[in-house]
């Protein structure tokens, strides 16, 4: 339960950090530590070298810029927890944040790391699909963005390419009139979701549903979009019986074997939890509360 | 086999004194804190993340020790277990009410209960219950049961804030 030998860098820029990550084989970058510090404690992972990015400041903070919110893939998620900027414009986050991990964990974990690993159950790469975030990249050879949909390639894979590493991530606002809800079961708070659901309902003037997001985590390789739902959402209001119709559609999706909860009992996780967040969402919405 | 080992030259302050040691970049905080700086108060479960045993402040915020590489607490101050009572060797009143209110018994768990706890009362001098339940919820017991735990924390509250220790 050691980590093995390694060699150790720690960059205090970005660019010093990118021509390290373009020059050396097999090398791993270490944000926050807590998802890639287990695997080397288990040697799961095997870097021959680790680039150490919790020392460039220019990584870390939040800002609003062209109706969206920009946060440093070094911010910490204790940090997002506690910022009045993100319980503000991206209350879906704030709650799902009470969610992520413990109290230890979070003073040390990263946006940028959780959306890297891309751990199934994880909370924030669920709510970056739900706002369909961007996230900007950056390599030796430039800069290019990447679009949350596209982000995943698999179970624990991103899609960046060799060299590239996560700079900041960009969430669009919703307009106001738009409710947000996460909820999430897991055996013991901080936990891994068993399952766990992301919604945003925007309502129109006349109390019809003008834009829907419904994300799933815990249930496949990734964050799951429920688009089918969502635009079946399109134009009702969020009375009994459209949440009794979204939550039948989300308790049919195909869920794979698992050997601790079988599919049948995910799949009623996925029901109930869909028509709790739904009507929380709902409720949420025409207090006009973002 | 034979390559060279990478090391670096570490300076942290523990609980107020200033060290500097040089380790290899693979060494974990708590191994440091343990072999290199001899203070075993901190103890290692899971290694991995997950018992929450070894937690220690690092600048104010509690972090998993076997989650931090030594190299990565270069410059950073630490408090851990054997900084925690007051300089007159008197029980800090968290300790003091862990005492009273039996809640160790092994004391396996007890210095990343009392870190994590230190952390939560110095953010909120009033935790209710649940605020305490919810907080160590990332440190396992297996002894107590943690109803002990989590009334020697809302006690050692009430003492922090000037009121008198309830009876128990």
């Amino acid at each position: 339960m050691k980590p093995p030998p390694f060699s150790y860098y720690a960059p205090t820029s970005v660019q010093e950090a990118v021509a390290l990550l373009g020059s050396l084989e097999n090398a791993r970058v270490l944000a926050g530590g807590q998802s890639l510090l287990p695997m080397l404690n288990m040697r799961f992972a095997t870097p021959d070298h680790v680039i150490d990015i919790n020392r460039i400041p220019d990584l870390t903070g939040m800002a609003i810029r062209d109706g969206e919110v920009v946060i440093g893939a070094m911010t910490r998620q204790r940090d997002l927890e506690f910022s009045p900027l993100i319980r503000e414009h991206l209350p879906l986050m704030h709650e799902a944040l009470q969610f992520v991990g413990h109290r230890q964990t979070r003073n040390r974990g990263t946006i940028g790391g959780s959306l890297c690993h891309l751990d199934p159950a994880a909370e924030l790469p669920c709510i970056a699909a739900a706002h369909d975030a961007v996230v900007d990249v950056v390599s030796e050879s430039g800069a290019r963005e990447i679009r949350f949909a596209e982000f995943p390639l698999g179970y624990l894979t991103p899609s960046l390419e060799p060299g590239e590493m996560v700079r900041a991530i960009r969430f669009p606002i919703w307009p106001t009139r738009t409710g947000a809800s996460f909820v999430e079961f897991a055996r013991r708070h901080g936990d891994f979701a068993i399952v766990s659901v992301a919604v945003l309902v925007t309502m129109g003037a006349d109390g019809a549903i003008e834009r829907a997001s419904l994300t799933f985590g815990g249930v496949g390789s990734g964050p799951m979009r429920m688009h089918d739902v969502e635009s079946a959402l399109i134009g009702k209001r969020l009375d009994a019986v459209a949440i009794k119709a979204a939550a039948e559609t989300c308790g049919a999706i195909e869920i794979d074997d698992d050997p601790y909860t079988p599919p049948h009992y995910r799949k009623h996780l996925c029901r109930t939890l869909v028509a709790r967040a739904l009507e929380t969402a709902a409720s949420r919405a025409s207090g006009s509360r973002p | 086999m034979n390559e060279p080992v990478d090391m670096r030259t570490i300076s942290v302050k523990v609980n107020g004194v200033e060290h500097r040691r040089t380790a290899p970049v693979r060494m974990l905080l708590s191994d440091f804190l343990r072999h290199e700086l001899r203070l075993t108060g901190t103890h290692v479960g899971c290694e991995h993340g997950v018992c929450g045993a070894c937690t220690v402040l690092v600048d104010g915020r509690s972090a998993r020790a076997c989650l931090m590489l030594a190299v990565q607490s270069d410059g950073c101050e630490i408090l851990t277990i054997e900084g925690i009572a007051n300089a007159d060797g008197t029980l800090h009143p968290l300790q003091d009410a862990f005492q009273r209110h039996h809640a160790l018994q092994c004391g396996f768990c007890t210095p990343g209960m009392l870190t994590t706890l230190m952390e939560l009362l110095a953010d909120n001098p009033s935790p209710t219950e649940e605020d305490v339940k919810i907080t160590i919820s990332g440190n396992l017991c297996r002894c107590t049961g943690y109803a002990g735990i989590v009334k020697a924390a809302l006690d050692a509250a009430a003492v922090l804030r000037g009121e008198k220790a309830p009876e128990i």
